[in-house]
């Protein structure tokens, strides 16, 4: 598996750490809903999902990367910057 | 036997099979000198340690299965037909006791009839406990293939990576024209096949375009630049975006390896492929099909043409296709005294200088450890031949295995009898050839310039025009035979012992489906994974169950395409290759003094520094635990993580990693920091350094010192990019050592440059100092709950400091001090580590939970969840015993002293514990239910793995100096 970072091409998946889904911290101030969501819910789509991975032994960026868990084809990568708001 | 005047090389080469000198030639398989040898016996089958002998001239070869060299370096289950023949070459042969002419457990082969499919399941139901204790090992042994030596391989391997814009699979007229198209036309191309000799059936052919046209493509190939040639290299498994697994055999044909590996394991990156892999003949089933001297023809074919050999005096040919009647006009013209054909079809127009039998098939196969004879029965009635070599086509398999790796599965195409690739099923490969069903020469070669062209159209590639040689014109043409009806045992998988009979009472046992059918006789199995009977067995079991070929379907092909030895896959993640040492700068001082190092991650650290007197680690433990109490301990601790942490906004971002506050942190003032998971739980703990307005170091754990920096960057890139602050892990930049007792500032006072008081450094003060002319950081904090230091120099120093400490600390009556004081002197504190910040603690379980403060933190809102704020939580205590046993261990159960020790009734559990020299007693940290409120109380600590019973008292976590009145001063 090879991922597209933008700061540094293309490189294999072992540069990189996964962490998780790509979601927006909620900013409710108590604990809710929304923050149940965010730390403990998820899809689990069989198709398109975005994923946090890090290019650790990389440039370090934190990417979102679009990628697909049925054909395993990865569809694109950005900066995490402002990509999960 | 060879015939005079044909085959390879000329350089004569002696090996031995089975401790007897035989000689081959240079370019010879084992296979083929064995042949040459006119050695028909080679190997015992797997069950009914049957008489096998070589019956491929290729890969798929199931029978011809030997290990080669003695000792640690034995290779099991290599293939006599892969295996390169060299000087000195030894072999042997496998599954047999005592000897391979003569071996006990053939005994198997009379017990047949209780053997079948199946039988373990049913014979072996009990007595209970038996199949483990005394049924498999009596299996294992009686069944089998090669064994391993047991020992560790002394031999090393390697991995690599390649890339390129074409990957060829196969060197066969389709593999070669599409690399020379592609090649010619400037693409980078790997062209990789198994063969140590490129050229694929090309070289198993007696007219042109054969050998000399392969060899003049090659001559061409090697020329260019941009194309890469990898012989003796299997592509084993396709996988995601282009990517693909290839063993290369490196130096397993060579006398002296001469420090090559022995066999490389490659990850192959292609933006196209194009397989070429090439088609296997597949055998009829009839009675003793597995006598030595039965063969495929396409085996007789290839060591005719390319090893000059022909394993008989007396070849008869059997098909249901017309290769076999261009196999015995070959043979024929070759000289080699041709019985017979016998065809399968009844409308078949004879042709040829040989006798030609149709419709007619043979039903038996006679001799034991060699062919002697076969049975025909013919349209009249049954005939018996003398023949010592008998050559069978059941037609021909594409090799697709390859687009099945990503879940495809293949198409049955009915005019060849055969399943054949769909196509896309792997993106960006593209079959070419016969193993996409062109199963003649004009096909294979116009698909693969085809293939090439269309890959080289993809990557924006203009192909350039290459000219294809004339092909005979020719067709192929096949009734399909699966296996003779008749009685007694047909063979389908040779190296699992898998006959007719046993796929026939899989479907009447009603095992139909055809993964039930391959558990239960184990079909495909065996490390050939079927190659050449899988498909036989399918039809056989579509037959038996009443369903079409198609409709029964094919099991799933999974990588790898031939076996692959671990040693290859794993090669550089041994030892060190698997987990490299990290060793701080006073490694070489520490073992120099005698420490035992310990792991911590890929850390080494000195657990102990044994004086001469001193024969248990007790000793030196106690005693560097009172030398910190009393005068001074010097320890590394420059395995904590440390980050430096710098901008406007490096305050805002320690608040928001932080529990607690540290935009109020002064100017050369250090604070203790607890930093949360988003979760509520407690991540990590440390003290962070301010240095300057805008610019703090922030100490980590050793363990979480990699999460934490991909932590704080998850919060500066994701969460909050508008911060202007950098940070960067500076762990191995500085050397740091913790200068521990009350006599630490008199010995740093020898050292520094400029004397340091109370009033310039009080508890947790830290600034620049100068070390004997080094700059240098100094920080007041204690993790010993002394009077401590922390100073930290730039790498390069670390050794140099370390052991001017050490020797100054000996002078004031201290030393150096290893993990287990340094742990002694934390549990007397109280002071937490990842042993009690497991992951599942909270702030308040650590009695911290007030120091998150009002302010937006990672964790603070998730902390306050109805869960982790429960009063009935367990809570941090001291313990002490109070009974007769006065052993306390980590992983111990608390229960209410009259409670029976049942999982129920669990109070809490011990996580660190030590004997306290100061205290003179054990000492315990644990996490009880309430805790906080039960101090005084006496609590039963159980630990059932080691059977300690002990009666404790509920204390304050810190056991030692509460007040704190040894740090200041």
């Amino acid at each position: 598996m090879r991922i597209p970072c933008p700061i540094c091409g293309t490189r294999d998946r072992r540069e990189f750490t996964y962490v998780g889904a790509a979601l927006p911290r909620p900013s409710d101030e108590e604990w809710g809903a929304g923050w149940d969501d965010y730390l403990h819910n998820r899809e689990n789509p069989a198709g398109e999902t975005r994923d946090l991975w890090q290019h650790e032994a990389g440039c370090g960026a934190w990417l979102v990367v679009t990628r697909n868990t049925v054909s395993h084809a990865v569809l694109g990568a950005e900066l995490a910057r402002g990509a999960t708001a | 036997m060879r015939i005079a005047g044909r085959g390879p090389g000329v350089r004569p080469v002696s090996f031995s099979f089975d401790g007897r000198r035989y000689e081959g030639r240079e370019g010879d398989t084992l296979a083929s000198a064995l042949l040459a040898n006119d050695v028909a016996l080679v190997g015992r089958s797997f069950k009914y340690h049957r008489p096998r002998g070589v019956m491929t001239a290729g890969p798929e070869e199931p029978n011809a299965l030997v290990t080669i060299g003695r000792g640690a370096a034995a290779t099991p289950n290599t293939r006599a037909t892969v295996q390169e023949v060299f000087d000195g070459l030894e072999a042997f042969s496998q599954n047999r006791w005592p000897s391979l002419d003569w071996d006990l457990l053939a005994l198997n082969d009379l017990a047949a009839p209780f053997l079948g499919a199946g039988f373990y399941y049913k014979t072996f139901m009990g007595p209970r406990g038996w199949w483990e204790r005394v049924y498999e090992p009596l299996i294992r042994r009686a069944a089998g293939l090669g064994a391993l030596s047991g020992r560790p391989a002394p031999e090393r391997s390697e991995k690599a990576f390649a890339f390129c814009d074409l990957l060829v699979i196969g060197a066969g007229p389709a593999g070669l024209t599409a690399a020379l198209v592609a090649g010619r036309s400037g693409a980078d191309v790997i062209l990789a096949d198994e063969d140590f000799r490129m050229g694929g059936r090309l070289l198993a052919k007696g007219a042109e375009p054969g050998p000399e046209w392969a060899a003049g493509i090659l001559a061409e190939l090697e020329s260019l630049p941009n194309v890469r040639l990898m012989p003796r290299t299997t592509v084993t498994g396709a996988y995601d975006q282009g990517t693909f697994g290839a063993l290369e055999r490196v130096s397993l044909h060579l006398a002296d390896p001469n420090g090559l590996p022995r066999e490389c394991f490659w990850r192959i990156v292609a933006k196209r492929a194009v397989l070429a892999a090439g088609a296997l003949e597949r055998p009829v089933a009839f009675r003793n099909n597995d006598r030595p001297g039965v063969m495929m023809a396409s085996a007789v074919r290839a060591y005719l043409h390319r090893w000059g050999v022909v394993p008989g005096k007396r070849v008869a040919v059997f098909g249901n296709n017309d290769g076999a009647h261009v196999l015995a006009s070959e043979l024929v013209a070759a000289g080699v005294n041709v019985v017979g054909l016998i065809d399968s079809r009844h409308d078949v127009v004879p042709s040829g200088d040989f006798r030609v039998w149709t419709g007619t098939q043979v039903c038996n196969a006679h001799g034991r450890k060699r062919l002697e004879a076969i049975t025909l029965r013919t349209p009249v009635g049954t005939e018996r031949l003398a023949v010592d070599c008998l050559a069978v086509s059941g037609g021909w398999n594409p090799s697709l295995h390859l687009t099945c790796h990503l879940g495809g599965r293949p198409e049955w195409q009915r005019d060849i009898a055969a399943f054949v690739p769909t196509p896309g099923a792997v993106p960006g490969l593209r079959a070419a050839g016969a193993c996409n069903g062109a199963f003649t020469l004009g096909a294979c070669l116009s698909e693969g310039r085809a293939a090439a062209e269309e890959a080289l159209g993809a990557l924006g590639m203009t192909p350039k025009a290459v000219d294809l040689p004339e092909a005979p014109e020719a067709q192929y043409n096949i009734t399909p035979l699966w296996s003779v009806p008749g009685k007694g045992r047909a063979w389908l998988d040779f190296q699992n012992d898998v006959t007719v009979k046993d796929v026939a009472q899989a479907a009447q046992e009603n095992f139909r489906s055809v993964e039930h059918m391959k558990r239960y006789t184990t079909q495909g199995m065996a490390p050939d994974q079927g190659k050449n009977s899988n498909v036989n067995a399918l039809a056989v079991l579509a037959d038996a169950t009443g369903q079409t070929i198609p409709g029964t379907g094919t099991t799933t092909f999974r990588p790898p395409y031939s076996p692959v030895s671990i040693a290859a896959m794993g090669a550089g993640a041994e030892g060190k290759g698997f987990a490299p040492e990290r060793f701080t700068t006073s490694h070489r001082a520490a073992v120099g003094m005698g420490a035992p190092m310990i792991e911590a991650g890929l850390w080494y650290r000195p657990s102990y520094f044994p004086l001469r007197s001193e024969t248990h680690w007790r000793q030196s433990c106690d005693r560097e635990v009172q030398m910190v109490r009393e005068a001074v301990g010097i320890c590394d601790v420059s395995t904590l993580g440390k980050i430096d942490i710098q901008g406007p906004d490096a305050a805002a971002l320690l608040d928001l990693v932080y529990a607690n506050r540290f935009s109020t942190l002064k100017e050369g003032r250090v604070r203790y920091g607890l930093m949360l998971r988003e979760d509520g739980f407690v991540m990590d703990d440390g003290t962070t350094a301010r240095l300057g307005p805008e610019h703090f170091v922030m100490t980590t754990t050793t363990a979480a010192a990699g999460p934490v920096m991909r932590h704080l960057e998850f919060v500066h890139q994701v969460l909050r990019p508008e911060l202007d602050v950098s940070m960067i892990s500076v762990t191995e930049q500085w050397a740091q050592f913790a200068v521990a007792g009350p006599k630490s500032r008199e010995l740093l006072n020898g050292l520094l440059d400029a004397p340091v008081d109370n009033d310039s450094f009080p508890f947790m003060a830290c600034g620049d100092v100068s070390v004997m002319g080094v700059a240098a950081r100094l920080f007041r904090i204690s993790f010993s709950g002394e009077h401590a230091y922390e100073i930290a120099v730039p790498a390069r120093f670390g050794e140099a400091l370390f052991r001017e400490l050490v020797a100054r600390a000996e002078g004031l009556g201290g030393g150096a001090y290893g993990m287990e004081a340094l742990n002694v002197l934390r549990i007397e504190k109280g002071h937490i580590t990842h042993a009690e910040i497991h992951g599942r603690t909270t702030a308040g379980d650590i009695g911290m939970g007030r120091m998150i403060a009002a302010k937006d933190c990672i964790g603070r809102v998730a902390a306050s969840r109805p869960g982790l704020t429960d009063p009935d939580r367990e809570q941090m205590v001291g313990l002490r015993p109070v009974g007769d046993v006065k052993q306390l261990t980590a992983g111990a159960h608390l229960f209410d002293a009259g409670a029976a020790p049942l999982r129920e009734n669990a109070q809490g559990y011990v996580t660190s514990a030590c004997f306290s020299p100061t205290l003179g007693e054990t000492r315990a940290l644990a996490f009880l239910k309430r805790g906080r409120a039960r101090h005084g109380e006496h609590i039963r600590m159980v630990d059932h793995l080691r059977g300690i019973d002990a009666l404790c008292e509920v204390t304050d976590p810190v056991a030692f100096d509460p007040e704190g009145g040894r740090l200041r001063g």
